[in-house]
């Protein structure tokens, strides 16, 4: 095969405006929970749990960690995109970082929901 | 005035050095480029580029102390010494100073760096109202000199695919320009993982532009169509 410089795979918006909107969406995750921590001011594990026993609490949670998964995916795809030249390994480190991230995903809703 | 410039002659030396100087500089030379002039009555082996010496051609682009600027507009007597100059860094040299531009034009080449309009000629020229070519403005200065593109990290990584933000901020100049009638086909053209959203608004072009120009603002437009566009 011609070693040739290719470009052109006509996308890319999609990941940098999702990118900006999960910044937007951790960053008022963010302040929310600081101000609910300090109203609950949790002192025991009991305290934790009833913390976020509210169904709404949980789902605010996992928005927040499914928008830091994404927006790490975008960030961390652009790194593998900027230092790793072989196209073969940028793969395998691409579905590697995916498998991760979707367990991470599987792993926060079991915290969540999960006994 | 003491130098310490970057010398390497591919065909002589191995591998590339540092060359001191002591400069004598009167009180008449005012720009670096002036003291450069003197540096290579000195030493005749030591090559640059520089034409019109008055920050218009672009010609005389390097590394000055650490940051990219043009010689001839850069205040001899701001410059802390020993004035390390060095290549602009991320393309190949060719010679001490001299740079091959090679790809750094082929990404200019590559966003169509001129005005695209099919449509019958008209009896005398195509005009422009005062507030569409104020558009225009913070575009049409640049004089391709690369010192933006050559900080870019990006660009570092890779040269080959981005287009960088020289190239892109000229590919706004012409979707910008009112007279051009292909701004879908300059946006399809650019929308790429690689040669634009290799962007990462680092902004090292805003720092060193020797024009004063802004192509991360140039950049953010053209995101921001094509989110109007897609949305």
């Amino acid at each position: 095969m011609v070693d040739r410089v290719v470009t052109g795979a006509h996308y890319g918006l999609r990941d940098w405006l999702m990118q900006r909107i999960t910044s937007v969406v951790m960053a008022g995750y963010a302040v929310f929970f600081a101000l609910y921590f300090l109203a609950k001011s949790p002192q025991s594990y009991a305290d934790w749990r009833a913390m976020f026993a509210p169904q709404w609490i949980r789902v605010l949670t996992m928005l927040f960690f499914v928008s830091l998964l994404l927006h790490a995916w975008v960030g961390v795809r652009d790194i593998f995109m900027d230092y790793i030249k072989p196209a073969g390994l940028r793969l395998l480190l691409q579905v590697l970082t995916i498998v991760a991230l979707a367990g991470y995903a599987i792993w926060v809703g079991a915290i969540l929901w999960g006994g | 005035m003491k130098f310490r410039v970057y010398r390497y002659n591919p065909e002589k030396d191995a591998k590339p050095y540092m060359q001191d100087y002591d400069v004598p500089v009167a009180d008449t030379d005012r720009m670096l480029l002036d003291a450069i002039v003197k540096l290579k009555a000195l030493d005749d082996t030591l090559s640059f580029r520089r034409s019109c010496r008055e920050g218009v051609c672009g010609s005389d682009a390097m590394n000055i102390n650490g940051k990219n600027g043009l010689a001839c507009i850069t205040n001899l007597r701001e410059l802390k010494e020993p004035v390390v100059l060095r290549p602009l860094p991320g393309l190949p040299v060719i010679r001490d100073l001299i740079v091959d531009m090679t790809q750094f034009f082929k990404q200019y080449h590559s966003i169509k760096p001129y005005v695209v309009d099919d449509r019958p000629l008209p009896e005398k020229e195509r005009k422009q109202s005062p507030t569409e070519r104020a558009e225009l403005e913070g575009l049409y200065e640049c004089i391709l000199c690369a010192c933006c593109t050559t900080s870019c990290p990006s660009f570092w990584w890779n040269p080959d695919k981005f287009v960088g933000p020289a190239g892109l901020l000229q590919a706004y100049r012409f979707i910008a320009d009112s007279r051009d009638q292909v701004t879908a086909e300059r946006l399809d053209n650019l929308e790429d993982p690689y040669r634009l959203f290799r962007c990462h608004t680092i902004m090292n072009c805003v720092d060193v532009c020797p024009k004063g120009l802004n192509p991360s603002l140039a950049i953010s437009k053209i995101k921001e169509l094509m989110v109007k566009r897609t949305v």
